[in-house]
Order: structure tokens, then C-alpha cells, then sequence
């Protein structure tokens, strides 16, 4: 009776991750979901993306016309929340905008049934995230330019891509225990011993913006730095 | 205190002579750092959203996106309206019937909605509850309330099992709100936490191996018509449990079982639109209809 084991991470925090979220239809893992998870990228991506490619995984693949899943890709790399009435239009959107749209299709996918892999390019950045959305509008990024990670979106997150060196944790968390934050998640990856590596931490409440700053004995190693809000 | 098991949730009730929304309350100030206004604040919010489509859904013919459905909540509403002797469900029963069909029509012409706990499943809840704050017999504060009661029991179904169509199935959606929907009920109408959590294996007993088969991968066919039916499944659990029904098997054990079932569906018949309804003759050509391909 796996369903019946209470000691595994809880998914669902919230009295309003089940009554919630408002949203346009319609489906809250199909539409919500997958809009929050390319939301996601584009505060990754931390600049107005011009080229995206979603590639769509599991059910995402077979059902996503039906669903709205490419246009609430699209609103949500487009900054378009949820419950914006606009969502609907999000294609026409992109192409007044310019944004270059294209969608392909991977049957398998090694994570939850509904998956999407989002290749996104701006003027200067470009990212790699793959999420899923697990239902009800809850969703998991399970990969940031592939380097395996856990975020909620539901949550403040930095995300630092660093290069892997002693001590570069310990100074992090040191910085953000002085800003009285509480860590609720954190993950770390590195394509090699000192090598380039990533490391992701979901942190209860907000932050300020002091908190970058406070990194400073260890800016050398860090490569590119993300603060963002919950989604 | 976070409580993962339904039987846990009886007890921190019964511990502290609460109901179970008021478990959910004390739970989400702890969790979420908030105060009991602004979650009650929040919670009428969503209802107001909930409220919103019920009424848009019942008094306009919204067609769908995908064209496959549009107007059946006002049909069912105009025909128990002129032949109310004519309802063999009675009026709380098939205005909660109307109503959650009306809010599945919304959602599938890509209007607001709550997902309640899924937008697939978003009829059931508002549907039952706009019925029964209609009936005047409750004020709109307790009818908010239920609301947590509700949300109680969808975070133990979706932590030890699954509230996507995609991973469990239908009877994770469907089923999942039929329960919520069932508890919220009985704690209305004066009921224990343990018979809200009885109506809950009632629900969710009458909707284990319920498969998720989309025509056309469209939440329209068969999604409204199980929104519609189950809203007085929901009710039947409740009236069942405060009526002093114990479900034999514990509800922990159901949702276990639910979970157990989820995982033994072949993928077809788990939101890919490919097996069940969606592959019938008629679903084929529906999908072919409006997706075009083979």
C-alpha cells in the first residue's frame, strides 16, 4: 500500500492548491499547469524571450491541442498569469509580439505523464527547463539547463550557476540564514569536481534583494544568478 | 500538525472538538504564516469565482472550444424550472446536478473557474454548494467554510494518492472532488468528522476505477456529464453517512486502493485520449472531426 505511506515529501501544502487556483479552462494540469511551468523558464530566462521550443512529453504530447497546452505554454512565456482572460489569444499574441513559437512532440518521458522540455532564447540568455504539471495546477521543475532540480514554483527560489569550489554552498545558505530565511528545499548538481554546477533553494517567505549582494565572497564563482518570485 | 491520513484529520478534530474546517484553518495558519481573516477572506474569493460560473453556466449557452458541448446546464435548469413536479431527483438534487454541468461548460469554453481540486473536475464542489445556498437553509459564511472541509480532504487524497487524470485516472479527479464535495456536505448539515470522512469512502467507493478517456483529448465528453451525475453521487454519500452508513472499508484504505488502481490503468485510459469514450467509433470520428489525422 505505497498510497498509504505518510512519510514521503508532501506535494500539496495548501488549503488553496485544492480549492485553487483560479483559473481559465480547461485544465488545471493541461492549461494552469503547464502555463505556470513556462512561466517558470521565463523568470529563468530573466529577459523577454524572441524563440521558444516546447517540446511536449507523455499525455502533454498526445492531448495538448485539445487542452489549450500551446496556448497556455505560450501565455505563460509571455508573462500571462492563469487566471488572465487574454490566455485564450496567447498565439496571436506571440506573433504580434514576435515571439517565434514552434512545438515537437517526444512520446516517453522519464518524469510525471504530463511533461514539457522549454528550449527558450532571449536577446543574450538562453535556458533549458523541463517541468511537469502534476495536477490541479501543481507543478515541479525537474530540470534547469539539465542539471536535475526540485522547484514549486509555489515558492521564492535562487537558482545560482556556479563554478563548483569548497565552501560555495556554505556561503550561500550563511547569507540567506542572515536574512532570517527558512530553506524549504534545496538541490545541487555539477557536471564535474570543480566543474560548472547548480544549485536551486526554494526559501519560505520573501527575500530581499540584499540577498545577492551578501553573495559577494564568493561573485568570482558564480556565474548567473536568478531570484524569482513564486508563479 | 499536518495530517496526512483521513483518520488522523477525525482525530485532531475530535481532539480539539472541531469540526474539520477548523482543523484545515489551524493548519493553513501554521503552514501558510497567515491569520484566520485572510483565509477566510480568500476562501469567499474563490467562492465568489465558484458562485460566478455556476450562475454564467446556467443562464448562458456557452459552446465549448473543441464544439462538443454547450448548453446542457440550462437545459437540464429550464426543464426542472417548468416540470419541477417532473424531477424524479427533486429540486437540491438537480439544480446541484445543473450546476455542476455549468460550470464544466464554462471551463470548456475557456472561461473563469476554480479547479476544484482539478479544473476537469471543477463542477462538482460549486455545483452541490451554490445548490444548497440556494436552498436558504445555510448562511453564505458556512457555506465558505465547507470550503476548507473540502480542502482537507483533497490534501490527503492528493498526498497519499493522486488528483491528476493523467497519473490516476479519472476517479482522481472526479472521484477526488465527489469526496471533498461529500464531506463539505455532511459537516454542513451538522454532521461528525467522522461521518464527513464515512461520506468520503461512500464518494470515493462509487468512483474507484473510473478511467479518464477524453474525446478528442478534450476536457468537454465524457468530463460534463461526470461533473453533472457525480454531483449527486456527492450528495447520496452524504445523506448515506449522516444517515449513520460506515463504509466497511476504512477510507484510508479506499484512497490506497484508489492509488493502487490509478497505477495498474494502461496509459490509454489515463488522459491521452486514447482508449475508452475516446476510442469508440463516434470518439474516433469526433477526434478526427475536430483534430483532423487518422
Amino acid at each position: 500500500m505505497m498510497g498509504m505511506d505518510n512519510r514521503r515529501p508532501i506535494k500539496y501544502h495548501s488549503a488553496f492548491d485544492i480549492i485553487g487556483p483560479v483559473m481559465v479552462g480547461p485544465s488545471s494540469s493541461h492549461t494552469a499547469g503547464a502555463l505556470r511551468v513556462a512561466l517558470v523558464a521565463r523568470k529563468l530566462l530573466g529577459q523577454n524571450p524572441t524563440e521558444v521550443i516546447f517540446e511536449l512529453m507523455g499525455s502533454f504530447a498526445e492531448t495538448y491541442r485539445g487542452h489549450g497546452t500551446d496556448r497556455a505554454l505560450t501565455a505563460g512565456i509571455l508573462g500571462i498569469p492563469a487566471d488572465d482572460l487574454r490566455l485564450p489569444d496567447a498565439l496571436d499574441i506571440a506573433e504580434i509580439s514576435g515571439l517565434s513559437i514552434s512545438f515537437t512532440k517526444s512520446p516517453g518521458t522519464l518524469y510525471h505523464p504530463n511533461t514539457v522540455r522549454i528550449s527558450v532564447r532571449g536577446k543574450s540568455e538562453q535556458i533549458e527547463v523541463v517541468g511537469s504539471s502534476l495536477g490541479g495546477g501543481k507543478i515541479e521543475i525537474v530540470e534547469v539547463d539539465a542539471f536535475p532540480v526540485r522547484l514549486s514554483g509555489d515558492r521564492s527560489a535562487l537558482v545560482l550557476w556556479h563554478r563548483d569550489q569548497p565552501g560555495f554552498l556554505a556561503t550561500v545558505l550563511t547569507a540567506v540564514a542572515n536574512e532570517g530565511i527558512n530553506v524549504g528545499r534545496l538541490s545541487l548538481e555539477r557536471v564535474s569536481k570543480g566543474g560548472i554546477a547548480l544549485v536551486a533553494i526554494e526559501i519560505d517567505g520573501s527575500y530581499s534583494v540584499g540577498l545577492l549582494d551578501s553573495l559577494a565572497p564568493i561573485r568570482e564563482s558564480v556565474i548567473k544568478s536568478r531570484l524569482i518570485m513564486p508563479v | 500538525m499536518f495530517f496526512t491520513q483521513l483518520k488522523e484529520l477525525v482525530e485532531l478534530a475530535r481532539a480539539h472538538t472541531q469540526k474539520i474546517s477548523d482543523v484545515m484553518l489551524a493548519l493553513e495558519i501554521e503552514e501558510q504564516a497567515t491569520d484566520e481573516v485572510t483565509i477566510r477572506r480568500h476562501m469567499g474569493e474563490q467562492f465568489v469565482v465558484m458562485e460566478a460560473a455556476v450562475r454564467r453556466g446556467i443562464s448562458q449557452v456557452l459552446p465549448s472550444r473543441g464544439g462538443l458541448i454547450g448548453g446542457d446546464a440550462n437545459r437540464l435548469w429550464r426543464y426542472v424550472q417548468a416540470n419541477p413536479r417532473q424531477s424524479m431527483l427533486g429540486p437540491v438534487a438537480s439544480a446541484a446536478m445543473a450546476n455542476a454541468m455549468a460550470v464544466s461548460e464554462v471551463n470548456a469554453h475557456m472561461g473563469r473557474i476554480v479547479a476544484t481540486p482539478t479544473a476537469g473536475a471543477a463542477g462538482i464542489l460549486p455545483g452541490v454548494l451554490v445548490a444548497l445556498l440556494d436552498t436558504n437553509q445555510f448562511t453564505r459564511s458556512a457555506v465558505e467554510a465547507s470550503l476548507l472541509t473540502a480542502a482537507a480532504i483533497g490534501l490527503v487524497i492528493a498526498n497519499s494518492s493522486s488528483i491528476s487524470g493523467a497519473a490516476g485516472g479519472c476517479q482522481a479527479e472526479v472521484g477526488s472532488a465527489t469526496a471533498m464535495t461529500a464531506a463539505a456536505v455532511v459537516e454542513l448539515y451538522g454532521g461528525s468528522p467522522q461521518e464527513a470522512v464515512d461520506a468520503v469512502g461512500l464518494a470515493l467507493t462509487n468512483s474507484l476505477g473510473l478511467v479518464c478517456d477524453p474525446v478528442a483529448g478534450l476536457v468537454e465528453v465524457p468530463c460534463i456529464y461526470r461533473n453533472g451525475l457525480h454531483a449527486v453521487t456527492a450528495l447520496a454519500a452524504a445523506e448515506c453517512a449522516v444517515a449513520g452508513i460506515r463504509n466497511v472499508i476504512p477510507a484510508d484504505e479506499v484512497v490506497g486502493a484508489m492509488y493502487d488502481i490509478g497505477n495498474s490503468l494502461p496509459e490509454s485510459l489515463r488522459e491521452t485520449g486514447l482508449g475508452g469514450l475516446a476510442a469508440t467509433p463516434t470518439g474516433r470520428r469526433l477526434r478526427r472531426q475536430i483534430l483532423g489525422g487518422a
